[in-house]
């Protein structure tokens, strides 16, 4: 019997002679009807108009008609929310029906239907169903409330449905269990209060029903597992003991699933002997899953790579289950061999070159590259092995393959970098394949190396000449390096190439457009025109060594990931809030301030959902240029509201130059560190009292929060999107870090991360995600970031402190350097009494004194005001000793990590200059002290 | 979870859509058609599409496509798609656009079964079978069932056994047991073994009365070494090869926690064919077939190659359906061919020379020679011929190419029945290659 043939009346009069037949009294010839309705609806005919004929037939005692007629309504009951209302009567009888089949079909239907006229009439039968007899029945109802809460949550809590779900998780059934499992899950990411609390209650429960239940129960329970955080050591371990069997499960979910849940648990775990074990555990299930389907491998090897950087000890040993076949498919092959690069070691190094080289001769294109980058990355990553590397890289360049060249060229520039002085002997073989560079990547890696080994290379005017003819064609990565390469080798070899370095100067600075270039051109003009020695040691400088982090992720990053193993996000190596455009619910609970920034989303998937379905092309076509449009007037809108901001920031850069350039000048933690911050321009300050910093005392009380001067970290001018500026405060007794973050990207920022890189005041972020709104295009927002002092302290002393802030969605980062304020760590717990100071100041060595004498540089000063100055630093008085005519004064500090100094003032009457003498054990931070104190005596800070 | 599923056809037209969830509608097949299908680069089988994630296998030339907005076990839904392939199959025999399209009421009942709410429920086609009966001429429709039965079949659909029914009768109560190892082999040109493991299988017929309880034992060395060790055993005559076992998989009958344990495999089978498990080794592999090939390149328009295989098991048992793959580059014009058993052709749509030894002995060796001439590339700078691997395909009865066999299968069932038992062993190429 074949179905088929519904598919085939296409006449006209079709939808008539449907009516008819549906009307028909014979059930056999109904059903005959059903299915060609259902059949035209599947080729995504619009068969709506039949809604109230169809629903005719919804009574009847034969299941498959039901289904069909069911099938029907929860596809167009949206269509015909008034007409649906007349399923209701039939759902409710069904909903009570003896079979246990037909009661759980009519709940499970009903609950796919959104008409709220249908759904107030849901509440009652599903109540019954939910403590219906038949397990079947309420296994169907448990997801039944998922269903419901996604159309309207108030009515599910309202109505107690979720303490009943609670209580579902005793069931004597374990399938029912796992759906109120996952139906709790689902409501619980969604809901505004936490409805799914495991705690050591329930989790004895669910773990009972994890040996009963399905496979896909399973994988539910597993998941829910992860919410929980164990108590102590012993409760993850037997936590872990009940989770491992599951390792052994012939569905891969259920393996990556037990997988996610150990590498959790194995968190609190404290016996490393344990820890050992169940890592041992795991490695074999996750080589097996490369002998499944290719498309569980590829998630698998996602994972692997995951697990791998979070924990490499589990599959260190296993490299050759990586080695690609010939048949793989090509997303299998480029995953294994990232794995391939990050378990690399000394030991397995030969195996794994001979491997790459053999990838290298493959068909591939991508892979091929992928197979040379990789074995740069390995030399860069493996010191030892750097000089096969270099040797398999020569081997390939013999091949005269135009994209292997190409790509080994790319990489044995980064191998240079790395270890100077050391393969410069190779250079000869490069040169040679000169002709056959047509990417800039690779010409741009050529250029840099004839640029920095120019003493080396006899005829380097000469190569670097002939791309200098083309200049004005090249992208601009290699004009870059280009001129860059000229200007060296001009230092090196002035004689050879003063005409070239004059050429191309004048061709980046007059004849190019591009921005980047330019400025460079003229920073080198300038540089090579003022002083050639200068400009030798900027130019020339020596370069810090590189790593290779292709591949790593940082680790809030994959924390984050490794939480979410087996997921999407596993496989996207993004968190979930990237890519989940909506969290379901939250707008229609109003919890998001504007709908239309739901809209807003430039995804042609939605706009479906807004033009009525029919796979129709040109349709489908329409409805995109209708969002474009939309959306061109959202931005021209936001646009305009920005535009203030815009001239704000016109003016910052004509009327302050000097703030800008001032960074690049001043070596950080020199000097001048800070004469910078009083240039603020104006725009960024957040209260009017923009002149506090004139007469400071006292001032950090007012208002709600500290005020600072903030400095621009990142500027707009470099066209990142953002605009980071920011100063480090101190507000009652904590330590914050105030930013204020301007979105230029022209694209909603939701979430930002900032990662502090270790540092010698050992400071760090609370948290590393700033708690602060999603912030729209041309908006700016300021965030407030309370800071920590006791992290791991780097020698030696700088006092600049390299930070990341990471964006969220588009995952940019942003790198920027912050001059770190001593005094934002002076503690108000300082004052010590006078016995304590002298006892402090005996005790303290006579080589941890130090002495220095301080200019004032202020127009007026008394004692007083200096001191009540230090006063409202933390700086504290202890005592005050009058004499002739000078005056002395003592006072002390402490920092937050507990660093006292000691420090005596002397002021002379009539003389513009304080003698500061001071002690401390510390004697790393003594310079930066003194400092410290200067600018705090002469109001500078 | 799953918000939608999709079988499309080669073409990207939609056969049947099932939406599970609000937040999709059928449009976007319409972008998985024009990003995918009609895309030529397709490099993972997860494709983001704005903020909707595809996730597809093609199977038969049909697409089945699970889609969804939401943060989901992707594992999971790549299980499912698998599976449902599986329920289909066994429901219309093949999987193919005519197949759906014959059974289209059938595969809409199917889908509302399976999934609900985009929630996986059973993928068990025994049970599924037992209350989805479309089409199926031979069962009784449902609604003729009498209530107890119906009860039966819920409290079969959700409880702890769901692939098994308890008032299953036979005649004759018969195991079969199939033990079918896949030899995976890499092997450099140079002959040193880059990688070589077996995937095993152990497949069940059960027709097995009642509600049996089988114990299922094999050569585990784990489990062997703990049974020498132990002082009450006497020191056996027999060594014991027990195998070494790297990773073990059950079907979802197997009591994990036992195994976890004292490594007994103990279950209670579904009635007739299924996997009972799958293992994977990789130390002391016999490989059943070497392979030494010698394949010269006489510049740029003639290739000698000189491919030599041997057999490694006993005499007394012999290869069936050998195959040898030998790649030829594309611009091979004449083969000349000697072999000394067998048939050896070239196929141009392969680019290969295929030599075929319906039965080949154990323990001899076999070679092909091969003068391959090429037409003279017209481009000069063509890349050179990236000599792909030789692979091979067997079969080799009674032969485990671990060393794997199954030491007993017991059976308790309440009414005391001995079942008569079956035991074949088989080996098969994985993917069995040499490069060259």
């Amino acid at each position: 019997m074949s179905d088929s043939k519904y598919f085939q009346t296409t006449k006209k009069g079709e939808i008539h002679e449907l009516k008819e037949e549906l009307l028909s009294q014979k059930e056999d010839k109904k059903k005959e009807a059903v299915k060609k309705v259902i059949a035209a609806m599947t080729v995504g005919k619009d068969v709506s108009m039949l809604f109230t004929h169809v629903l005719n037939c919804m009574q009847t005692h034969n299941l498959e008609l039901k289904k069909l007629v069911y099938l029907y309504v929860m596809n167009y009951a949206k269509n015909h929310p008034d007409r649906a209302i007349l399923a209701v009567n039939t759902f409710q009888k069904d909903a009570s029906d003896p079979n246990p089949l037909i009661r759980a079909l009519a709940v499970r239907t009903m609950g796919c239907i959104r008409v709220d006229n249908i759904t107030e009439y849901l509440c009652e039968p599903l109540r019954f169903c939910l403590k219906d007899q038949d397990p079947y029945v309420r296994k169907t109802a448990a997801v039944c409330v998922a269903k419901l809460y996604d159309i309207n949550p108030e009515l599910v809590e309202n109505q107690g449905f979720l303490d009943i779900l609670n209580d579902m998780l005793g069931d004597s059934n374990p399938m029912v269990v796992a759906n109120a499992v996952a139906s709790l899950t689902e409501i619980d990411e969604v809901s505004k209060t936490e409805v799914f609390m495991i705690h050591a209650g329930n989790l004895a429960k669910l773990l009972a029903a994890l040996n009963e239940c399905t496979e896909w129960g399973q994988v539910f329970i597993l998941n829910a597992l992860c919410k929980y955080t164990p108590r102590d050591s012993r409760e993850a371990e037997s936590v872990c003991e009940r989770v491992a069997p599951r390792l052994q499960h012939a569905n891969s979910a259920v393996v990556l699933s037990a997988v996610k849940v150990l590498m959790k648990y194995l968190n609190t775990v404290q016996s490393p002997d344990f820890v050992k074990m169940y890592c041992k555990k795991m490695a074999p299930p996750l080589v097996t899953l490369l002998s499944k389907e290719p498309e569980i491998q590829f998630l698998g090897l996602r994972n692997i790579n995951l697990i791998v950087q979070k924990r490499p000890e589990i599959l260190q040993y296993e490299m050759k289950v990586f080695f690609c076949k010939y048949n793989d498919p090509i997303y299998v092959k480029m995953e294994k061999l990232e794995i391939m690069i990050m378990l690399a070691n000394e030991k397995n190094i030969d195996e794994v070159l001979l491997e790459f080289k053999e990838y290298a001769t493959e068909v591939d294109v991508e892979f091929v590259r992928k197979a040379v980058r990789a074995i740069g990355r390995c030399a860069i990553k493996i010191e030892r092995s750097s000089e096969r590397c270099i040797q398999v890289l020569l081997d390939l360049i013999q091949t005269k393959v135009n994209y292997v060249v190409q790509e080994a060229i790319i990489v044995i520039k980064d191998i240079f970098r790395k270890y100077p002085g050391k393969y410069e002997g190779i250079i000869a073989t490069l040169c040679a394949n000169l002709e056959s560079l047509d990417e800039p990547e690779a010409k741009a890696s050529m250029i840099w190396i004839i640029g920095e080994y120019a003493e080396r290379i006899d005829n380097a005017h000469e190569l670097l000449g002939s791309f200098l003819e083309s200049f004005k064609d090249e992208s601009s990565q290699v004009q870059l390096q280009l001129l860059t390469s000229i200007v060296k080798l001009f230092l090196k070899r002035p004689k050879d190439a003063q005409q070239m370095v004059q050429t191309v100067l004048n061709m980046s600075t007059q004849e190019s457009d591009n921005p980047d270039l330019r400025d460079r051109g003229f920073v080198y003009w300038r540089l090579l025109s003022t002083d050639f020695e200068a400009a030798k040691a900027v130019v020339l400088s020596e370069k810090p060594l590189i790593t290779d982090t292709t591949s790593q992720l940082d680790d809030l990053l994959l924390n984050e990931l490794v939480s979410n193993i087996s997921t999407l996000s596993s496989v996207y190596h993004k968190p979930p809030e990237t890519f989940v455009a909506k969290l379901k619910g939250l707008n229609k609970r109003g919890l998001r301030v504007k709908d239309e920034e739901d809209d807003e989303e430039p995804d042609y998937v939605d706009d479906d959902n807004l033009h009525n379905n029919h796979g129709n092309n040109n349709n489908q076509h329409g409805g995109n240029q209708q969002q474009h449009h939309q959306q061109n007037q959202q931005q021209q809108q936001q646009q305009r509201q920005g535009s203030l901001i815009d001239l704000g920031l016109g003016d910052l850069d004509l009327g302050s130059p000097a703030g800008s350039s001032g960074g690049f000048n001043s070596p950080y933690g020199s000097g001048g560190g800070y004469p910078q911050q009083q240039q603020t321009p104006p725009q960024q300050q957040q209260s009017p009292s923009d002149l506090s910093f004139l007469s400071f005392d006292g001032q950090q009380q007012q208002g709600g929060g500290p005020q600072v001067q903030k400095q621009i970290l990142i500027g707009s001018d470099k066209g990142q999107g953002i605009q980071i500026s920011g100063a480090f405060a101190r507000y009652n007794g904590r330590v914050s870090l105030e930013l204020t973050l301007l979105n230029l990207s022209g694209a909603p920022m939701n979430k930002f991360k900032i990662q502090f890189y270790q540092n010698s005041f050992g400071v760090a972020p609370v948290e590393p995600i700033l708690n602060c709104p999603a912030v729209d295009n041309n908006q700016s927002v300021d965030v407030s970031v309370p800071i920590t002092s006791n992290g791991q302290i780097v020698q030696p002393l700088n006092t600049a402190i390299n930070m990341a802030m990471m964006v969220l969605p588009s995952q940019a980062k942003f790198y920027f350097q912050m001059t770190f304020p001593y005094q934002v760590l002076f503690n108000e717990g300082g004052q010590l009494d006078r016995e304590n100071y002298l006892s402090m100041w005996k005790s303290i060595p006579d080589q941890n004194e130090r002495s220095k004498d301080i200019q004032i540089r202020l127009q007026q000063f008394d004692v007083d005001s200096i001191s009540r100055r230090l006063q409202s630093r933390n700086v504290f008085e202890i005592v005050r000793r009058k004499a002739q005519n000078q005056e002395m004064c003592c006072y002390s500090v402490k920092t937050d990590n507990s660093i006292y100094f000691l420090v005596q003032l002397t002021f002379v009457a009539q003389s513009r200059v304080v003698r500061c003498e001071y002690k401390s054990p510390a004697v790393d931070f003594m310079p930066l002290f003194e400092h410290t104190i200067d600018l705090l005596i002469n109001n500078q800070i | 979870m799953i918000s939608a599923l999709f079988l499309m056809n080669g073409k990207g037209e939609v056969l049947i859509s099932r939406i599970y969830r609000d937040d999709i509608s059928r449009g976007v097949a319409n972008a998985f058609r024009l990003e995918v299908v009609s895309s030529k680069e397709n490099r993972s089988p997860v494709k983001l599409i704005g903020s909707t994630s595809f996730m597809y296998i093609k199977v038969g030339g049909i697409y089945v496509v699970g889609v969804t907005r939401q943060n989901v076990n992707a594992c999971l839904v790549f299980e499912v798609l698998h599976q449902l392939v599986d329920i289909f199959k066994s429901y219309f025999d093949n999987f193919d656009e005519d197949s759906i399209r014959n059974n289209f009421v059938l595969v809409y009942e199917l889908l509302d079964e399976i999934l609900d709410f985009g929630y996986p429920q059973n993928c068990s086609t025994d049970v599924l079978k037992l209350y989805i009966t479309q089409g199926q001429g031979k069962l009784k429709s449902i609604d003729k069932l009498k209530q107890d039965k119906i009860s039966k079949i819920t409290i079969q659909a959700t409880g702890t056994t769901p692939w098994r029914t308890p008032d299953i009768k036979h005649k004759r109560n018969e195991i079969y047991i199939d033990v079918v190892e896949s030899v995976n082999l890499l092997m450099s040109a140079e002959g040193n073994i880059l990688r070589a493991d077996v995937t095993g299988q152990v497949m069940m017929k059960c027709y097995l009365s009642g509600m049996p309880e089988c114990k299922f034992g094999m050569n585990d060395k784990v489990l062997m070494d703990r049974e020498k060790g132990a002082p009450a055993s006497a020191p056996r005559a027999r060594r014991t090869n027990g195998v070494e076992i790297d990773d073990i998989t059950f079907h979802q009958c197997v009591k994990l926690g036992k195994f976890d344990t004292d490594r007994t495999i103990s279950f209670i089978p579904p009635d007739g064919e299924f996997e009972l498990m799958k293992y994977r080794t990789t130390e002391h592999i016999n490989l059943p077939f070497k392979v030494i090939p010698i394949v010269k390149e006489m510049g740029r328009t003639r290739i000698e190659a000189s491919v030599t295989v041997k057999s490694n098991f006993s005499s007394k048992m012999f290869g069936t359906n050998v195959k040898v793959i030998i790649p030829t580059p594309k611009n091979t014009a004449v083969c000349k061919i000697v072999v000394a058993a067998g048939k050896a052709k070239y196929i141009p749509e392969q680019d290969a020379i295929v030599w075929r030894i319906r039965r080949f002995p154990g323990d001899t060796e076999l070679t092909l020679r091969a003068e391959v001439d090429l037409m003279a590339s017209v481009n000069l700078d063509k890349k050179a011929w990236s000599r792909p691997p030789i692979s091979m395909e067997f079969q080799v009865t009674m032969f485990t190419a671990s060393g794997f066999f199954v030491r007993f299968l017991k059976v308790v069932e309440k009414s005391g029945y001995t079942p008569i038992k079956w035991v074949r062993y088989l080996t098969k190429a994985g993917t069995y290659q040499n490069r060259i």
